[in-house]
């Protein structure tokens, strides 16, 4: 029996079989967005085939109406719901990790709910809820978007609440008592020394809060008033009558809008990428 | 009121449900005094200097710094600060930053702190770091930034807890010194919690010796090591031989004692209140002959035979076995270069110790 030569963990990508199983990995998972967006610039009513290049479905749908508002509420409830789920979260985070209290691993337990429990429960939960304590659509314009941001902030916070919590497990408490001891308060403390440390794991549930918020349709779904639309029912709204260029270019401009603010986001983490390594 | 102390425990105990981490402690530390507390882990010395810093508070007794009840005072107005064992350097600011921090919050004018800051960074030779970020220093270093960081803000009293645990033999022999040139030159009372017997005899201008929540004995360090009045403190600091003992009689100072192996002898007592104990002898304070014995008059001489040798380099420690089985120790200089060879394992010698190097100490 020959014996097989060992080799090293790096050698692995010179085997050919690895390559091409990567290759299939890049093709599964970019191949869908690659033509996505390559589609919007088609010249083709039915998108089905290649007719030629052009940017008339992103004027068309800059200028379609309700697209244009259904983005606009998209946006408007995600910045909403992503702010208040980050303080709500990491205010949770930090409740579970400071303090011990009567009924602490019931609500351990219970923050995680929101994460396990299917949306669709969630979304007629939140249904039968509303119309209970009839907070509906009769506002105007924003507050008609209420619902959708409490139910936004229900399903989101939990993940915040995760996320910080994790990069709070590996806080030297002493840098607390330190900051105390040199004479500062507890809440020059907290600012000064807790959050700057709890700053990576906020814009890590931040963003997750936000993607999540952006694409979320069964909840919206059934908390969105009547008239109230968002990207994510709109776009499937039109996509019933045929799925046209104008729906890709609205989908890519999502694409470029979420990828730019996750590089600022992460922009704005890294100076503290160092001060990570030492925690 | 220069004399009072500046730190006293009254009759301090602090327990964690069952366990008593500190157990009816009075202290008085006096005024500018390099003060360690020391003991093994899990009695009660960082339980103390965390009394002192408010980040503990007692079961029951009073601390008091300079005069004034600390019960109702929190650690951020404390005339208090702490070098903390892991350092606690803030990771998100420069080492000017960290220095300037205790300062700022407490609101310091903006044109004092920037030359108290300079001054604290010189002080612990720190010059030309103060843009750095903690994670470019070594420990050694952003131990400096901590001690700089406690210093600037002037206290009455600087509390080290392990400070030098986490630093190699040679850096911690270096901080050693430093800390004692820091304390003299700032002229403010140190107190540091150490395990390590060598670092509170080195430093320390007085040493509390604390076993399972109690001060066993207060005392400089010669005096501590040479007078111990306790059997823990004795085997704590330092290596001893012991030989347990019945005393006779009780002359003043001294006791008449009879002891397996050496006979009836009169001893020193270590204190007024040892009546009955261990004699103990210091590994190097007993004469070792490996030939025909020749004894000094008034030696108490011990048979014994050699089970082991340790080279240390400047000293070479010797095990023993005595007659009676008894394990013995004893310590040598090795005062000449050149290497006349160690007796094998088995060899036969004699132990000479002269009274006067025995103390009874209390049990």
């Amino acid at each position: 029996m020959a014996r097989r030569e060992p080799i090293g963990p790096l050698d692995y990508t010179r085997r050919l079989w690895l390559r091409l199983w990567l290759l299939a990995v890049a093709v599964f998972l970019y191949a869908p967005i690659v033509i996505l967006v390559v589609f919007s610039f088609n010249d083709s009513k039915r998108n089905i085939v290649w007719q030629g290049f052009t940017t008339d479905y992103y004027v068309k749908a800059a200028a379609n109406a309700s697209l244009i508002e259904a983005f606009t509420n998209s946006l408007v409830i995600a910045l909403v719901s992503t702010v208040i789920s980050t303080i709500v979260g990491a205010l949770m985070a930090l409740a579970l990790w400071r303090f011990r209290f009567p009924g602490k691993p019931g609500l351990d337990g219970a923050v995680a709910l929101p994460i396990v429990i299917p949306e669709i429960c969630m979304g007629v939960a939140l249904l039968v809820f509303f119309n209970r304590v009839g907070v509906s659509a009769a506002f105007g314009w924003p507050f008609s978007l209420l619902p959708i941001i409490i139910g936004h902030v229900a399903f989101s916070f939990p993940f915040v609440c995760v996320v910080v919590r994790a990069r709070m497990a590996g806080f030297d408490r002493s840098l607390e008592e330190a900051s105390k001891d040199l004479g500062a308060s507890e809440w020059q403390t907290f600012w000064n020394v807790t959050v700057p440390f709890m700053k990576p794991g906020l814009i890590a549930g931040g963003l997750l809060a936000m993607t999540l918020s952006l694409d979320d349709f069964v909840i919206t779904f059934f908390t969105a008033g009547p008239g109230t639309l968002t990207f994510p029912v709109q776009v499937y709204s039109m996509v019933r009558f045929g799925a046209t260029p104008e729906v890709n270019a609205a989908s890519t401009i999502l694409i470029v809008v979420t990828v730019i603010l996750t590089v600022i986001a992460l922009r704005l983490q890294r100076p503290d990428k160092e001060a990570a390594k030492l925690a | 009121m220069t004399d009072t102390p500046i730190v006293t425990f009254e009759n301090v105990t602090k327990s964690f449900g069952r366990t008593k981490a500190v157990d009816g402690v009075s202290l008085a530390i006096p005024r500018n005094a390099f003060f360690a507390l020391l003991g093994p882990s899990g009695c009660g010395k960082t339980t103390l200097l965390r009394m002192l810093g408010g980040f503990a508070h007692p079961t029951s007794g009073r601390v008091l710094i300079d005069g004034e009840d600390m019960a109702d005072v929190p650690p951020n107005r404390r005339p208090v600060n702490m070098v903390f064992q892991s350092y606690a350097v803030f990771p998100h600011m420069t080492v000017a930053e960290n220095v300037a921090y205790g300062l700022k919050v407490t609101g310091v004018p903006k044109a004092e702190i920037g030359p108290r800051v300079e001054e604290a960074i010189a002080m612990v030779r720190l010059d030309g770091m103060a843009a750095r970020m903690p994670d470019e220093l070594s420990g050694g270093q952003r131990q400096r930034v901590a001690l700089a960081r406690a210093l600037v803000k002037r206290p009455k009293l600087l509390l080290l807890d392990e400070p030098l645990s986490a630093l190699d033999k040679k850096l911690r022999e270096e901080m050693q010194l430093e800390l004692v040139r820091l304390q003299t030159e700032v002229g403010i009372t140190f107190i540091i919690v150490t395990h390590d017997q060598e670092e509170a005899l080195g430093m320390a201008s007085d040493i509390a010796v604390m076993k399972e929540g109690r001060i066993l004995q207060i005392a400089p360090p010669r005096q501590l090591y040479e007078h111990p009045t306790h059997r823990f403190v004795a085997e704590f600091i330092g290596a001893s031989n012991s030989f347990e003992c019945e005393v006779l009689g009780i002359e003043g100072g001294m006791a008449r004692v009879r002891a397996p192996l050496l006979g009836e002898l009169s001893v020193e007592r270590a204190s007024a209140d040892v009546r009955a104990g261990t004699l103990i002898v210091r590994p190097e304070k007993m004469r070792m002959d490996f030939s025909s014995p020749d004894p000094d008059p008034g030696e108490v001489l011990v048979e014994a035979r050699i089970d082991q040798i340790s080279y240390f380099g400047d000293l070479s420690v010797v095990y023993l076995t005595a007659a009676d089985g008894r394990r013995l120790q004893c310590s040598r200089y090795n005062t000449n270069r050149i290497d006349k060879g160690d007796p094998p394992p088995g060899t036969p010698c004699t132990i000479g110790i002269h009274p006067e190097d025995l103390l009874l100490v209390g049990d």
